[in-house]
């Protein structure tokens, strides 16, 4: 108990010395777990409001379609398997067929993907319920916030939509929206007009077809057939995790530096503090210390300091990373535009494992720049340092 | 009991009359056949191969703007496209093979973009033609049935009114009318319709010229009438038919040389 009771004593015997480098550590430790958090609740609500407005529990894909290829969506669509049809029969899946069409807001073409879907489907949060008013000579159509903005269209505004049914002759007709929905989620958003499913099918002369099939959450998928190809969760949300993992490595560059400021500071004060402190080493080893004994204290007196930084940063840091989880953080709104669903307020999502981790990473990193000058210990001789003098 | 009788009995007799005097109207010997009036078009429109110089005024909202290109066509399936101005443009090519069509522009990444599909109805630089339109080389007599339902001048010149429609599956306008010069088989005026029957697109061909034994466009115009443009025009400068085109035209290589 002799080396941690001195180490202790010194590092307090240190003052100001050793309370500045304290506040500089905890800052940079709050600041990675802020960030981490940050980072953290972006993807946590993404991935919340992907599962629920668009994925659910999963999609079945039509063979032929790929969201990515837009030279091949026309072809893309097929009839539901009969496994599926059961599903959404009984409300545990919802089919939607997509086509390209284009809209004339204010008699200004404009391409975009017409979405048809169950209007009494449950399986997404969209509000399809809107759709189901329509049939009565138009076509009812519900947009996103964002396609509303693009195109000037309003809740019960009047446009003419034209497509190309599945023989590709040219069709026209008008279009009424129904609802403006409001939803982060460019995915269903940006381009795209959503309309009763049967009404789509009627238009592309495709019955009974559509190009995904989107499984309730709870429900597991069945063996489709038909060369449909079960996508899951993983799959779905695979762009998405890999845009979060990028963000994350570029974090990775601001904690570094973060926490390269801070062990400076740290591995200052312990070459200092051998350099200044080597009569006492001598005194030490002459009174039958041992070198190992010697060094272990010098690292331990600068792991204090993360020890120190660490409940010092849980005193102002817990209050303001509880505060922060609690009122969130605006976003300026062209973090919408990003490519995936960012909310207007974001909140950071701290773990325990992301505050431990830090922790320990913390701890670690301090311990290694603390030990790295008090190794030169091992080589000095007690005579030369009772004499001021390191070899 | 009256009144019963005149509703069931005596208000369809003008019509009964009407249409036994339509059906026992002996055809009209001078009116052509709508499949004879298509040949005729399609001798003069349809290119076995030909080579020449365009422009294209597009008016849009945001002002006049116009764009001179050089073409290679041959039969249905392949064309070549080449811009020549304005500077912006220039040196911009275009390829079609069948329903593939590929557009290269040099500046700024020197890319080659493949266009099928519905992207092929997406507007040419904003025009009110689609890629379809402006590379259209059909036959119509393949694609149409026609009927010659009356007669009416446009611009003064004597023309048949003909009504098509679609007898394939995957044409891309169900009906068109379309009013047929009756000394040059031109449609100077012609109307495309939806399957729903609502008007898309609209041309007039304002200027012909005579090339050898076949009248062609010299100036049309075309305009999109979902949307409130004011239209494309399209003037052919020179053009001859008949042109011997080297086969490397139509490669996807030519359109980086």
């Amino acid at each position: 108990m002799l080396v941690p009771k001195l180490a202790w004593r010194n590092i307090v015997g240190a003052g100001l010395r050793t309370w500045l480098n304290v506040i500089v550590l905890s800052l940079a430790f709050v600041m990675i777990i802020w960030a981490q958090g940050f980072v953290r609740g972006m993807f946590e609500y993404t991935r919340h409001t992907m599962i629920q407005y668009e994925i659910a529990g999963g999609q079945f894909w039509h063979p032929g379609y790929d969201p990515y290829d837009p030279l091949t969506i026309d072809e893309a669509h097929g009839i539901v398997p009969a496994a599926l049809q059961s599903l959404a029969g009984e409300g545990e899946a919802t089919a939607v067929l997509v086509a390209p069409g284009a809209i004339y807001p204010d008699g200004r073409a404009q391409n975009v993907l017409l979405k048809g879907i169950d209007p009494a489907q449950t399986v997404v949060e969209i509000p399809t319920g809107t759709l189901a008013g329509g049939g009565d000579g138009y076509i009812p159509a519900l947009i996103g916030e964002r396609m509303a903005r693009q195109t000037g269209l309003g809740e019960g505004d009047w446009v003419v939509v034209r497509w190309r049914d599945a023989g590709g002759t040219f069709d026209a007709a008008d279009m009424r929206i129904e609802a403006v929905m409001s939803t982060t989620l460019a995915s269903i958003d940006q381009s795209q007009v959503w309309l009763p499913l049967e009404q789509l099918r009627g238009m592309l002369r495709t019955p009974g077809e559509a190009t995904f099939v989107i499984l309730g959450r709870e429900t597991p998928p069945p063996a489709a057939g038909g060369g449909w190809i079960h996508r899951d969760l993983d799959y779905l949300l695979s762009d998405i995790t890999a845009m979060i993992r990028s963000k994350y490595v570029g974090m990775a560059f601001f904690y570094g530096l973060l926490l390269f400021m801070a062990l400076i500071a740290i591995f200052d004060t312990q070459v200092l503090a051998v350099w200044r402190r080597r009569k006492e080493m001598g005194t030490l080893m002459a009174l039958g210390m041992v070198r190992s004994r010697i060094i272990a204290l010098f690292t331990l007196e600068g792991a204090l300091h993360g020890l120190l930084a660490f409940l010092a940063g849980a005193i102002y840091g817990i209050p303001l990373l509880w505060w922060t989880a609690r009122a969130g953080f605006p976003l300026p709104e062209i973090a919408g535009e990003m490519g995936f669903a960012l909310p207007e307020r974001l909140y950071p999502s701290y773990g325990a494992l992301l505050v431990l981790g830090t922790a320990v990473l913390v701890m670690i990193a301090v311990t290694v720049v603390s030990y790295l000058p008090a190794a030169k210990i091992s080589r000095l001789r007690p005579t030369d340092a009772l004499r001021g003098k390191m070899t | 009991m009256w009144s019963f009788l005149i509703a069931t009995v005596l208000l369809p007799l003008p019509l009964a009359v009407s249409t036994w005097a339509q059906e026992s109207r002996p055809p009209d010997a001078s009116r052509p056949s709508g499949r004879a009036v298509l040949e005729r078009i399609d001798e003069n429109l349809v290119l076995d191969s030909a080579t020449g110089v365009s422009e294209m005024i597009i008016h849009g909202r945001s002002g006049t703007r116009s764009i001179r290109s050089r073409f290679w066509k041959q039969g249905a399936d392949s064309s070549f496209v080449e811009y020549l101005s304005p500077p912006r443009e220039a040196g911009k090519k275009m390829l079609k093979l069948g329903d593939m069509l590929w557009t290269y522009a040099p500046e700024p990444a020197d890319r080659i973009i493949t266009i099928s599909g519905h992207l092929l109805r997406q507007s040419v630089m904003g025009s009110d033609l689609s890629y379809e339109d402006l590379l259209e080389n059909s036959r119509l007599i393949e694609v149409y049935d026609a009927e010659v339902t009356g007669e009416e001048p446009v611009g003064g010149r004597p023309c048949w009114v003909v009504r098509m429609t679609s007898r394939v599956d995957d044409a891309a306008y169900h009906s068109r009318t379309v009013w047929v010069d009756k000394e040059r088989w031109l449609p100077l005026r012609e109307e495309r319709y939806a399957r729903s029957g609502r008007l898309l697109k609209k041309t007039t061909i304002e200027e012909a010229q005579r090339i050898g034994e076949r009248w062609y466009i010299s100036r049309a115009t075309f305009r999109d009438m979902l949307s409130s443009g004011e239209g494309t025009e399209y003037i052919v400068e020179s053009i001859e038919f008949g042109a011997e085109i080297p086969g490397h035209i139509f490669s996807k290589a030519a359109l980086r040389q």
